[in-house]
């Protein structure tokens, strides 16, 4: 029984070690994209700056915004990634100023891979529409 | 044992995968860039045909069905073992230790045999299955702790192929989750015929298809831009 506790409590620990490292690569394959003037203006974005706070109000606009569909897997796991760094954030900031300060910085990348979408959704919806307009006349 | 309309479908869904990952592999041609997956997902669509034929036609507790089972296993063991060494291979490219890679896996295999034999040497009946299933089980284990020292070495390195890294990845999802299965079921052996029973497919269904997405849509070019190298651009 202990032996399976042991081999059950380091199984769920590497799970999650993968799945962070599967979300930081997600996020960082966002990172090179610059957030255009458009998004910037939807949603409030100075300076190519996001806090990391906004990234619950990102997903609510994400959710409006119709998409090819081909982004929601990886915008689930960066959901879960950012509930878990936030509870992080809380249960850490007492104790290490630096662990809380990390995991305000993954939060503030996981609401620019957010404005990343958002602004690749916007893009895709303009061409729909420039496709049905066209289309019409 | 007879099996139920979920058996059949996760049985499918795996057989499915595999089949997609050679067949996406095959259309990226990526085939013989990553032979050692295709053949060890290949054999196992095969074994899988194999399994589900025996099990119709002998049955469950078949004397036929047991050998089909664990010899298959010692060799797609093996087969396995060869994909994570193809990976230290891809890992390592830049480094051209190829060759010492390749000799190490001889003699980590050669040396696991012969552990295998020493310990089961007393057995004077049923040698040769004994000896199959005891190398399967250090192969396996040897296996489990290659990818997570290779895991290691991903992160270390700063790794930025995307493809590469997917499907180490999904080997070390694969790995950790079968031995989460393995403790959940010891620990809670009351859950294993309404959940913990379905575990062990659904983890097995996960190494094909994450290797199928992963060829389907991440290209060889693919490349992670990590945070430190931008944060220094800028």
């Amino acid at each position: 029984m202990i032996i399976a506790t042991l081999i059950f409590v380091i199984s769920f620990a590497l799970l999650l070690q993968f799945f962070v490292s599967y979300c930081r690569s997600v996020i960082a394959s966002s990172r090179k994209a610059e957030l255009s003037e458009r998004v910037c203006e939807v949603a409030g974005i100075r300076d190519q700056r996001v806090r990391g706070e906004e990234f619950a109000r990102l997903t609510q606009l994400l959710h409006l915004c119709p998409g090819r569909g081909d982004d929601v897997g990886e915008l689930r796991a960066v959901s879960v990634y950012y509930a878990l760094l936030a509870a992080t954030k809380k249960v850490v900031h007492p104790v290490s100023a630096a662990v809380a300060r990390w995991a305000e910085d993954e939060r503030e990348s996981c609401s620019y891979f957010a404005a990343v979408a958002l602004d690749r959704r916007i893009s895709y919806s303009r061409e729909l529409l420039a496709q049905q307009i066209t289309g019409s006349i | 044992m007879d099996l139920g309309p979920i058996d059949y479908l996760l049985w499918l869904i795996g057989f499915f995968a595999e089949v997609a990952v050679v067949v996406c592999s095959l259309k990226r041609r990526n085939f013989l860039r990553y032979l050692p997956i295709n053949l060890y997902v290949g054999f196992t669509a095969l074994v899988s045909l194999s399994e589900f034929y025996c099990l119709r036609r002998f049955g469950f507790a078949s004397m036929e069905y047991n050998y089909l089972y664990y010899y298959s296993d010692s060799l797609l063991t093996i087969l396995l073992f060869f994909v994570v060494i193809h990976f230290y291979q891809h890992l390592f490219v830049e480094m051209n230790v190829s060759t010492h890679i390749g000799a190490f896996a001889i003699f980590l295999l050669f040396g696991t045999a012969v552990f295998s034999y020493q310990v089961i040497a007393q057995h004077k009946d049923h040698l040769t299955t004994r000896f199959v299933v005891d190398l399967s089980r250090n192969l396996y284990f040897v296996g489990v702790v290659l990818t997570y020292v290779l895991w290691g070495a991903v992160l270390k390195l700063r790794e930025t192929r995307t493809r590469l890294i997917q499907l180490v990845l999904a080997l070390g999802v694969y790995f950790t989750a079968s031995a989460a299965t393995y403790a959940l079921r010891n620990m809670f052996p009351v859950l294993e015929p309404s959940i913990l029973k379905w575990m062990p497919p659904i983890v097995a269904i996960w190494l094909p298809l994450a290797w199928a997405f992963t060829f389907m849509k991440v290209s060889e070019a693919d490349r992670l831009e990590t945070a430190q190298l931008l944060a220094r651009a800028r």
